[in-house]
């Protein structure tokens, strides 16, 4: 489904992935672990296209197609979804608007028919009710006034609305408490562990992989994949730590 | 029915279509029927005698243009206008249609195809089912009565049935200076004084047309009134009046919306609206204004000197100002409220959007006599491309009023780095109890609104729309339904090339 070949980026002048290869099929979900500074969020702007962070060597392919040539919003519609870690906040907008022009979006450019106000709103309460997010929420303007873990977990009721072919996750257990991560890990579960579907876990700690199992594990350090294994490898590096591993 | 119409000058047809990138830039190629160019006491007595007026309201022309000519332009707004030959435009231009229409039929139907590109609701099947069938219980679902206006002449009332059973006067301003002349001349330049600037004075010697409205004792008007103003004849002055009277205990929500079409000389626009609050009478007036703006180099586009202003005579009387302000290259505007009645309440709500090389300079004044009177200011500015935008605002309380009053909340989104955004409130309180707030801020659509709209599927243009809409939301709830809607797209229009 996506195969990242050599890639290297910079943010500003500043090199941040120095040659990272690393292959994900449907039906898979990949950890990616790593110190602060080794370029995980880096790797998760740099898949979904954010401006400022320049690509200068490598090549991304998504389901076939150059990833890299595409803009942010034509990632999204070709089924890429990137789960922020720090969800930003859009005075005056409701979530319910965001989603459906979001949606709506997406599938025009797909060339499907919109979904109607209420065809969104079934799918949104459906989402929302697994989440046990209340619509309420979902009435009021995107992430302002959430608590962190309300903004994690409302990236998960997005993520379920949108239903994505591919979830890249920066660090969505970040600022959970145990019971928000375990709902969290169950929503990751429910929408993407599914034959056609991969995810990219980004995080620092391995205690969201108690619920989510990754079938792969990546460390990443300096820019590069410096090892990969099984889930094992988690509570390996949770023991150890990186710098161990480093040496 | 649109394919039968005979287009009548090819060439102009084919012109005005080459126009067309504007949404709303074409020409129709109706007959026009000019006054002579130029403005003298001539083109004044030209234009009172086309409408058939009576010697008083020729006497007032002509009293005002007398008094025009010893003014001077005022030049304190924050806006750069190119001196204005005011001899160099026509004062009056008339679509030959019928002089008397009882339905929508007898329109003409090259105004009406022109209305239907517009997608105005005057040529909805709905409302012409209206028309027809008002008087029994099959009503449309739009519940809008449109006097529309098309340069300056009225073209169709429609509803006219039922507000008349209501006891509701909706006509053309012309048709109510014969009709209901007391009426008329009790109010007229009653708000807005003669002499009260150098716009309004124009204004009062050669207003071409425009709307009145009484709503009587104790009714609440049984729909929405709206006027569409349209600007269509080349080098044509628009110079509308209008004049809303809401009596004891009434109520009336009035929508003015504006289009025009591509033009490369400047137009220039000077409206006046007066408004008439007596004890417990509310008035909503909302505007959404998308006259031509220019190209992206500033050349062209509608000058707007407009002067508004509500009298809140009565106790507890209500005037509400809502107003979308995405056209014109220039915008001189300030709805106000002069809140003599005691416990009267005045409002404004404004989204002023000012792409490429547009200048705004608008805001309100609560004049604030009444004892017990408060006031309501949230104005939102949006500042793109290489434009300019100010709010200018005045709060005054008067010695006498007591317990006044005041929220004021100024808020500027700057899109880009070219753009200004400038806050100039005049706050003159001369008694010790009114309560004033005044609240301002200054924000750019940050690259993380941007990125995440973007990376949930919005392109660049639908993410800034989104993020501007949310900025403008307090103003846009404000606006009836079917407007909002319209306001919503036509703030994303506005804004298509100032990103990316």
């Amino acid at each position: 489904m996506l195969q990242i070949n050599n890639l290297h980026a910079n943010v500003g002048d500043k090199p941040i992935l120095k040659g990272l290869t690393l292959s994900l099929n449907a039906g898979e979900i990949h950890a990616i672990m790593g110190p602060n500074g080794a370029g995980k969020s880096t790797l998760g702007y740099v898949l979904s296209g954010r401006p400022g962070y320049e690509v200068t060597e490598g090549s991304v392919t998504f389901n076939g197609q150059d990833l890299l040539a595409l803009e942010p919003h034509e990632r999204a519609a070709a089924g890429l979804f990137l789960g922020f870690q720090y969800p930003v906040e859009i005075p005056g907008v409701s979530n319910v608007q965001f989603l459906r022009e979001a949606l709506n979006a997406q599938r025009k450019y797909r060339g499907e028919a919109p979904l109607t106000g209420g065809e969104f709103l079934k799918v949104a309460r459906e989402q929302a009710g697994a989440l046990g997010m209340d619509m309420d929420m979902l009435k009021r303007p995107v992430n302002v006034g959430f608590s962190g873990g309300e903004k994690k977990r409302n990236e998960m009721v997005q993520m379920g609305i949108i239903d994505p072919a591919l979830a890249i996750l920066d660090e969505t257990d970040s600022g959970l408490d145990i019971d928000a991560l375990r709902t969290v890990g169950d929503g990751i579960n429910r929408i993407m562990r599914k034959p056609d579907k991969a995810v990219l876990l980004i995080t620092h700690y391995q205690r969201l992989l108690d619920y989510v199992k990754p079938d792969f594990v990546h460390v990443l350090a300096d820019g590069r994949i410096t090892r990969t294994g099984g889930a094992d490898l988690a509570l390996e590096l949770e023991r150890d730590g990186y710098k161990e591993l480093a040496a | 029915m649109t394919d039968d119409i005979e287009i009548k000058d090819k060439a102009a047809w084919d012109a005005a279509e080459k126009v067309a990138d504007y949404e709303h830039g074409w020409s129709s190629d109706i007959e026009t029927d000019f006054a002579p160019k130029g403005l003298n006491e001539d083109t004044v007595r030209f234009i009172s005698a086309k409408k058939n007026e009576p010697e008083w309201m020729l006497e007032w022309r002509l009293k005002a243009f007398a008094m025009w000519k010893t003014m001077e332009a005022p030049d304190w707004a924050k806006l750069n206008v190119p001196p204005i030959d005011y001899q160099d435009a026509y004062y009056y231009a008339a679509p030959k249609a019928k002089p008397k229409l009882n339905s929508l039929d007898e329109v003409d139907p090259e105004i009406l195809r022109v209305y239907e590109k517009l997608g105005i609701p005057i040529a909805e099947q709905k409302l012409l089912a209206g028309v027809e069938g008002g008087e029994d219980g099959g009503l449309p679902q739009r519940r809008v009565a449109v006097d529309a206006v098309f340069d300056s002449v009225s073209v169709a009332t429609t509803f006219r049935a039922e507000l008349e059973r209501a006891g509701v006067i909706f006509r053309s301003i012309s048709e109510a200076i014969k009709e209901y002349p007391d009426l008329v001349r009790k109010y007229l330049g009653k708000i807005v004084p003669m002499h009260d600037n150098y716009f309004a004075t124009l204004n009062c010697a050669v207003f071409s047309d425009g709307t009145f409205v009484y709503i009587p004792e104790g009714v609440r008007c049984p729909m929405e009134l709206s006027t569409y103003f349209r600007i269509n004849a080349e080098n044509t002055g628009q110079f509308e009046r209008t004049l809303i009277v809401a009596d004891k205990g009434s109520y009336v929500s009035y929508l003015e919306g504006c289009t025009a079409p591509m033009r490369d000389e400047n137009q220039l626009h000077a409206a006046v609206v007066e408004l008439v609050a007596l004890d417990d009478a509310e008035i909503k007036y909302s505007t959404v204004q998308n006259w031509y703006p220019g190209d992206a180099e500033g050349k062209g586009g509608i000058y707007n000197f407009v002067t508004k202003r509500a009298l809140c005579q009565g106790r507890n009387s209500k005037v509400s100002w809502t107003q979308v302000e995405t056209g014109s290259a220039v915008t001189w505007k300030y709805p106000s409220c002069v809140l003599n009645g005691e416990n009267s309440v005045g409002e404004f709500y404004s989204v002023a959007v000012t792409n490429n090389h547009q200048q705004a300079d608008t805001g309100t004044k609560m004049i604030h006599n009444g004892k017990g009177s408060r006031s309501t200011i949230v104005s939102k500015g949006i500042s793109a491309g290489h434009s300019n935008n100010t709010y200018r605002g005045l709060v005054r309380v008067a010695p006498n009023a007591e317990g006044v009053r005041n929220f004021t909340q100024c808020d500027s989104l700057l899109l880009g780095s070219l753009s200004g955004a400038h806050t100039v409130p005049y706050i003159e309180v001369r008694n010790p109890s009114a309560q004033i707030e005044h609240e301002a801020t200054t924000s750019k659509i940050s690259d993380d609104q941007m990125f995440y709209a973007m990376a949930r599927g919005l392109n660049a243009e639908e993410a800034v729309a989104l993020i501007v809409n949310g900025f403008a939301k307090e103003v846009l709830q404000q606006l009836p339904m079917e407007f909002a809607v319209e306001a919503q797209k036509l703030l994303g229009i506005s804004l298509e090339g100032s990103v990316g």
